[in-house]
């Protein structure tokens, strides 16, 4: 016996029980299943929801590994073990130390990421009696992306819960949600745990613990890592080149910081038509719109050196699309199809306002320099609402093309 | 007069297995299976019991709701069984054919001479009427409404479907017939479309209002030429009427018989050798099918229609009441190991996520009936509108009939849409959603509450 005609055994000895979704779930995980049409159309592009899924994933991976380097990389630079890379090839930025450390503290993310969410997942299928929809498997790899690299496992894992319960099992689950349940994980641990969320202290692994130790009287040097917002928040200087942004040497959350593979992976989901470019281009329009009203804010001389505002206000304007989480977010959250805006005209409206509010929230809020989460859970919430004026448009034509008959 | 409608947004399905332009007779079946089923929210009464003996013509049901819409006979035999579903539901009626056909005479129809009742009773005396469907909700026309329009699409755009130009040729006078009859029943036009590059007979024909159609499918759709020309409004009420069945309207107008001929594509991958069948409207399948190159033993779906709009139906099924075309694909009850996330080279695919159907545009596939993936809730946004022509959200469209919200269906513009207007959206469908059938729930309910 082969294993397909076991596993197709098996999933007869399943069928009816309470256990089917979850042994279903593993099942069309090797086997595209026997399914076949009845009633519609007799035939079926090749598509399904996994596909479509995975290749959000897939554009995720280069994230992933650059953001495991960029853990070691910065953990050892901020030790004053290795000297700065030269550039984004830099055999010092691809070491094998980097990598480790990267390995020793991303995977248990991905992993706890995965396995609380995965698992409240099943137990919802099971109790509910449907099956496992395939929705947590890109919120899944984006959360450990967008947290800092030593944010506490325990943490993740009750974000990871309240996540997928409020954010979208209430609601009914994948396809259901309002919010952007990995957004909203992370609105949970921001507004939860602040302290781990924000600061100079979280984004490189080591500085919580030597920090630690020096209060414990140790006589050691504190670590740093700044992130560019932050030091722009304080009106600090940037050391970093605007080179050193777009690649990504930067410190941040683990998969947030390369511009460029970023891009890439956009670039990827834009060809596979998975994601959709008309967010994506619209929120950077917006980025740069907002970006400009502001550098022109501090040309005319409304606002002076002295303002708590003027570091974020003069970064040039295309300045905003590399720091912080903004393309991140841009391409790989305020596309997501189920929160966003569901017409094509909704969508421009919705992808320039997030970009517009991201850079907004981003120079006005003193406490957390990042605002595209803020504003694409914002959005998020709006988006019906842009939908719902859209589609008026349509109705109204219809009921004029009525109108002009019956006058 | 001739306009032109262009279409660019759909998608051409490229099969394999089209139809080779050569038509041969099909061995004469020996029963004719009408079911009425095909005629959607009709509730038969019967008349033909079984044991009787009925000429091809002759009454078999009429409509409960409507007594003078009668439901005829395609052949002249003797009914042998009528099989009964839950609650007594006639299912299907099967009727032993002669070896010599008989017909019943209608006699010769004064086109000049007869006014808009005169046509109206005749066609639906004589079981033509049930040809003439209307929308809103794709259902047999109701007599007693007239018609701001009316619409014949001569253009095929469904994957594998018969080509009109060639099943339509040498029948000009038939269809001129029938214009005639159908143009006194209505005030506006008769709307007549074809292919923008054909040499279709029904261009020639006078009392018309000719378009050119061109693109994708579902160009040739009823439904889009409709949204282009004349949109429904609340309250309008369009006729739509397949060329096909504008032939057997004019012969029995010019003869007085019901002829129930007709030219059927024998369309599919599984077909050895794909052409076209000269049969009767119910005429069994089997004879056809697998005296021609079907594998006997072979795992296939046979469909009456086409790929996307068709129904299923078993091997001793019979032909349906409205199709022209018959499709054999294989069916896609197994597995594929890692189906969903290995790259495909095989199947047709509107995205780019490791398919790569688009490389080559031209190529013909040989798709089963698999689903490729399970039935999901709505999650990917915008790919229906790639394909979907009209001036309607559809994915809205389609909430809106989940959710049962009338006013939304309404507003949405649910008047206007047939079942097969969301084939393409159901074909290309991440989620695996069954748009045809919520959609024809959604007209169901709409014809129950609003009528």
């Amino acid at each position: 016996m082969s294993l397909k005609s076991n596993l197709h055994n098996l999933k007869e000895k399943y069928k009816g029980t309470k256990m089917a979704p979850a042994f279903n779930a593993l099942h069309t995980f090797l086997y595209l299943p026997n399914e076949t049409t009845h009633g519609g159309t007799h035939i079926k592009v090749a598509d399904d929801l996994k596909r479509t899924m995975n290749t959000v994933i897939m554009s995720l991976i280069p994230c992933l590994i650059f953001g495991m380097f960029n853990a070691g990389y910065q953990h050892y630079l901020a030790l004053g073990e290795i000297s700065q890379a030269t550039g984004f090839f830099d055999s010092v930025f691809w070491s094998w130390d980097n990598l480790v450390i990267g390995l020793w503290k991303v995977l248990p993310l991905v992993i706890v990421s995965y396995g609380v969410g995965l698992a409240i997942e099943f137990v919802f299928a099971v109790i509910k009696g449907h099956e496992v929809e395939e929705g947590y498997l890109v919120t899944g790899m984006l959360v450990p992306l967008i947290v800092p690299v030593d944010t506490p496992l325990w943490m993740l894992a009750v974000a990871v819960a309240f996540g997928v319960v409020i954010g979208k099992e209430v609601f009914g689950g994948t396809g259901m949600n309002i919010l952007n349940p990995a957004l909203t994980i992370r609105a949970f641990l921001f507004f939860a745990y602040p302290t781990w969320m924000s600061g100079d202290k979280v984004w490189v692994h080591g500085a919580v613990a030597r920090d630690k130790a020096i209060a414990a009287g140790e006589n050691l040097d504190a670590i740093s890592g700044e992130t560019i917002l932050g030091s722009l928040a304080q009106g600090k200087e940037i050391t970093y080149s605007v080179w050193d942004m777009f690649t990504g040497l930067i410190p941040g959350s683990v998969g947030e910081t390369s511009a460029v593979l970023i891009l890439l992976g956009g670039l990827f989901l834009i060809f596979t038509k998975i994601g959709s470019w008309r967010i994506m281009l619209s929120s950077v329009l917006g980025a740069l719109a907002m970006g400009l009203i502001f550098n022109g804010v501090v040309d005319a001389g409304w606002i002076g050196e002295g303002s708590k505002f003027y570091g974020l206000m003069s970064t040039e304007f295309w300045h905003h699309l590399l720091i912080g989480g903004f393309a991140f977010g841009t391409v790989f959250m305020a596309t997501d199809p189920v929160t966003a805006s569901q017409t094509n005209k909704g969508k421009w409206i919705y992808g320039f306002l997030i970009g517009f509010i991201s850079i907004l929230i981003r120079v006005f809020n003193p406490a957390y320099p990042e605002g595209v989460m803020l504003a694409i859970l914002l959005m998020n919430v709006f988006a019906p609402t842009i939908d719902h004026y859209v589609v008026q448009g349509n109705v109204k034509r219809r009921m004029k093309r009525l109108k002009a008959k019956t006058a | 007069m001739s306009n032109d409608i262009k279409i660019k947004k759909g998608l051409n399905i490229n099969l394999k297995g089209d139809a080779e332009k050569t038509t041969e007779n099909a061995i004469i079946s020996n029963y004719c299976t009408i079911r009425p089923e095909d005629f959607h929210s009709i509730i038969p009464k019967l008349v033909a019991k079984e044991g009787t003996k009925v000429k091809a013509g002759e009454t078999v049901f009429y409509n409960k709701d409507a007594e003078d819409m009668k439901f005829v006979s395609p052949v002249s035999g003797e009914v042998v069984e009528v099989a009964r579903g839950e609650r007594r539901r006639i299912m299907a009626i099967k009727i032993q054919a002669d070896k010599e056909q008989t017909y019943v005479d209608f006699g010769k129809f004064n086109l000049d001479a007869a006014d808009a009742d005169k046509v109206k009773a005749h066609l639906l005396a004589s079981g033509c009427w049930p040809f003439i469907k209307q929308r809103p909700y794709d259902v047999i026309a109701n007599p007693n409404k007239s018609p701001k329009a009316i619409f014949v699409s001569g253009y095929a755009s469904a994957p594998l479907a018969a080509d009109y130009d060639y099943v339509l040729q040498g029948k000009e006078a038939e269809m001129q017939a029938a214009i005639i009859a159908l143009g006194k029943l209505t005030e506006g036009q008769v709307h007549v479309s074809v292919g923008k590059n054909s040499n279709s007979p029904l261009a020639g024909l006078s009392g018309i209002t000719l378009h050119k159609v061109s693109g994708p499918h579902p160009s040739g759709n009823v439904g889009t030429q409709i949204n282009k020309i004349d949109p429904i409004n609340k309250g309008e009420v369009v006729w739509t009427i397949n060329p096909q069945d504008l032939v057997v309207i004019g012969e029995l107008l010019l003869t007085g018989k019901f002829n129930a001929e007709r030219i059927v594509a024998l369309v599919g991958s599984s077909v050895k050798k794909p052409r076209y069948f000269k049969t009767k409207i119910g005429s069994e399948i089997a004879t056809m099918v697998y005296d021609n190159g079907v594998d006997k033993d072979g795992n296939d779906r046979i469909i009456s229609g086409n790929v996307l709009s068709g129904k299923q139906i078993k091997p001793d099924g019979a032909l349906d009441y409205y199709s022209n075309t018959v499709t054999v694909i294989p069916e896609g009850d197994d597995y594929e190991f890692f189906g969903w996330n290995k790259p495909v080279f095989n199947k047709i695919s509107t995205s780019r996520a490791m398919t790569f159907s688009w490389l080559n545009p031209k190529k013909k596939y040989d798709l089963n009936t698999n689903t490729n993936g399970e039935h999901r809730a709505f999650v990917v946004t915008g790919s229906y509108e790639e394909v979907f022509p009209l001036d309607i959200y559809p994915m809205q469209i389609l909430k809106a009939c989940m959710y049962q919200d009338l006013d939304e269906m309404e507003a949405l513009g649910m008047y206007e849409v047939a079942p097969e207007d969301f084939a393409l959206t159901e074909f290309i469908c991440v989620s695996k959603q069954p748009h045809q059938k919520i959609i024809r729930q959604g007209l169901d309910l709409m014809l129950k509450e609003i009528g």
